[in-house]
């Protein structure tokens, strides 16, 4: 299938074709990361601004150094040396950045829905890096394309994804992108994080964690977001670990080829043990690398993604096929 | 688009592919240092058909794989987004003589792609090209070491080639708008 989307917004909106699209395209690309030299140039000439609205360290390093290794010119944007301080609206900010002719704006915003919005008035390419607790599209990307990887699969897998799920926009984009490939859902945690409104999601909800990891052939966990819950959620982290966290004596219960998930930053010893962390099921390592091919894949296949909104491909010239 | 005209049929290409190979050999022979590298997706069947046939003239293996070009592509701006390939590099490069495979040149432009993406791989000793049909109208000066039949087109008409492999037979046919 071709890609046609100019932008990167949300996983909802995606087909499990265009899912997959971007994870195969995502393999190539991490035979680049292997090689002696890392460095294709897709991207040559472009402009790539990283508007981080929020803090972030992992994201945006793997973003930057994905449009570096496609050959891309990168600006970092941090809100702390920025005229929003001084009051300037989103919408100005991003629209004096496409002045400066940036191609593509990778934004992170604390509001759901920035991404989109920014899409609706730009003429350069939107990647949603991260709205407020809505979605993290690279991130399910990311995380699909590992369990893909190790597993040979996602169809009929069953994955569990532990912790805070209410405040988490990975969440959100690993419940669409798992259910649209086809794997069996299942979300754990304390009741005031996880409502069983996410089971119109088309996922199982429990507050058994015993039961929840039992027969799980993934198991990703969600830190919890201490910047985004007000503190009557769940009475203490040593409780929370109690009840909710990943502990040696649980991992006995599960199956023996699980993987273990987690997007970082980990809370060590809160929502997963040290060791668990670092042991051989963990893959944790595995997503950051991951991360890197997949989101060269998704700046290289929407630089060339053209959506309804957007201009239609120019007239193909037949010498621009292969032949 | 009218009928498609029969340019080889199976036993042609054939021959062609064996006649490529006997003028591998004939150019290169230290074979051990050759490597074939095919262009996705018909140049990968053009590649190993020529490993095949390579290998029984030279009475040993000969290392195939291929090469993806489409990071390296100059027009990417200019057409819907390609798919891209994942590369198979079999062995490492340096000092080999390394043969393209593509099933047709035109513009030339995939084999300087080619040329690009060899480049971030390692650097061969001679880079060489093989191509099944050349049908003219270049736009780079670049030429092919080894043609398997020069076909005169206009720049509007098609060449299809079939690998038994992928659709069931052999055949190189010409299309006209």
């Amino acid at each position: 299938m071709n890609w046609n989307r100019k932008h990167l917004l949300d996983i909802e909106s995606l087909s499990a074709a265009e899912i997959m699209k971007v994870l195969e395209t995502a393999r190539s690309f991490k035979q680049v990361g292997e090689r002696a030299i890392k460095k294709v140039p897709a991207l040559r000439g472009k402009t790539v601004i990283n508007l981080f609205i929020e803090p972030s360290t992992r994201t945006r390093i793997s973003f930057e150094l994905a449009a570096v290794r496609l050959t891309a010119d990168v600006i970092n944007f941090s809100t702390d040396s920025s005229s929003l301080k001084k009051g300037e609206t989103l919408k100005d900010t991003a629209r004096n950045l496409e002045a400066l002719s940036a191609d593509i704006i990778i934004i992170r915003h604390s509001a759901a829905g920035a991404p989109h919005f920014l899409a609706r008035f730009l003429d350069a390419h939107v990647v949603n890096a991260g709205d407020g607790a809505h979605e993290h599209p690279t991130q399910a990307l990311l995380d699909t394309f590992t369990i893909l990887e190790k597993k040979g699969r996602i169809a009929g897998l069953n994955v569990t994804i532990l912790g805070d799920i209410l405040y988490s926009r990975v969440a959100r984009s690993n419940i669409w992108a798992l259910t649209k490939l086809g794997a069996k859902v299942t979300l754990c945690g304390p009741a005031t994080l996880v409502p069983r409104v996410f089971e119109d999601m088309g996922c199982r909800v429990t507050h058994k964690v015993d039961e929840a990891i039992e027969n799980a052939d993934i198991i990703n966990l969600l830190r919890i977001q201490h910047e985004r819950q007000r503190k009557t959620m769940f009475p203490g982290i040593g409780e929370y670990t109690a009840l909710w966290g990943l502990t040696k004596q649980r991992l006995e219960k599960t199956k023996p080829d699980v993987l273990i998930m987690h997007p970082g930053p980990i809370n060590r010893g809160v929502e997963i043990d040290s060791q668990i962390a670092d042991g051989a099921r963990s893959v944790v390592l595995d997503q950051v690398t991951n991360g890197l091919a997949v989101r060269m894949a998704v700046l290289f296949l929407i630089n060339g993604g053209v959506d309804a909104q957007g201009a239609a491909p120019s007239v193909p010239d037949p010498r621009l096929g292969k032949n | 688009m009218a009928e498609p005209i029969e340019i080889l049929n199976p036993t042609a290409m054939d021959f062609a592919i064996r006649r490529i190979a006997h003028e591998i050999a004939e150019r290169n022979p230290r074979s051990s240092d050759l490597v074939l590298l095919g262009i996705p997706t018909g140049g990968i069947f053009f590649a190993q058909r020529l490993g095949h046939v390579l290998a029984g003239i030279c009475g040993h293996p000969v290392p195939v794989g291929s090469l993806d070009v489409t990071m390296h592509r100059d027009d990417l701006d200019q057409r819907a987004t390609p798919d891209v390939h994942p590369m198979d590099i079999p062995v490492d490069l340096n000092g080999k003589v390394v043969v393209l495979a593509d099933d047709v040149i035109f513009s030339g432009r995939t084999a300087r792609a080619a040329l690009d993406a060899l480049n971030d791989l390692g650097r061969p000793r001679r880079i060489q090209l093989a191509t099944l049909i050349d049908r003219g109208h270049r736009e780079l000066p670049i030429t092919a070491d080894f043609v398997g039949k020069n076909v005169p087109t206009a720049a509007n008409e098609r060449i299809d080639v079939h690998w038994k492999e992928a659709a069931g037979t052999d055949q190189v046919a010409l299309l006209k708008p």
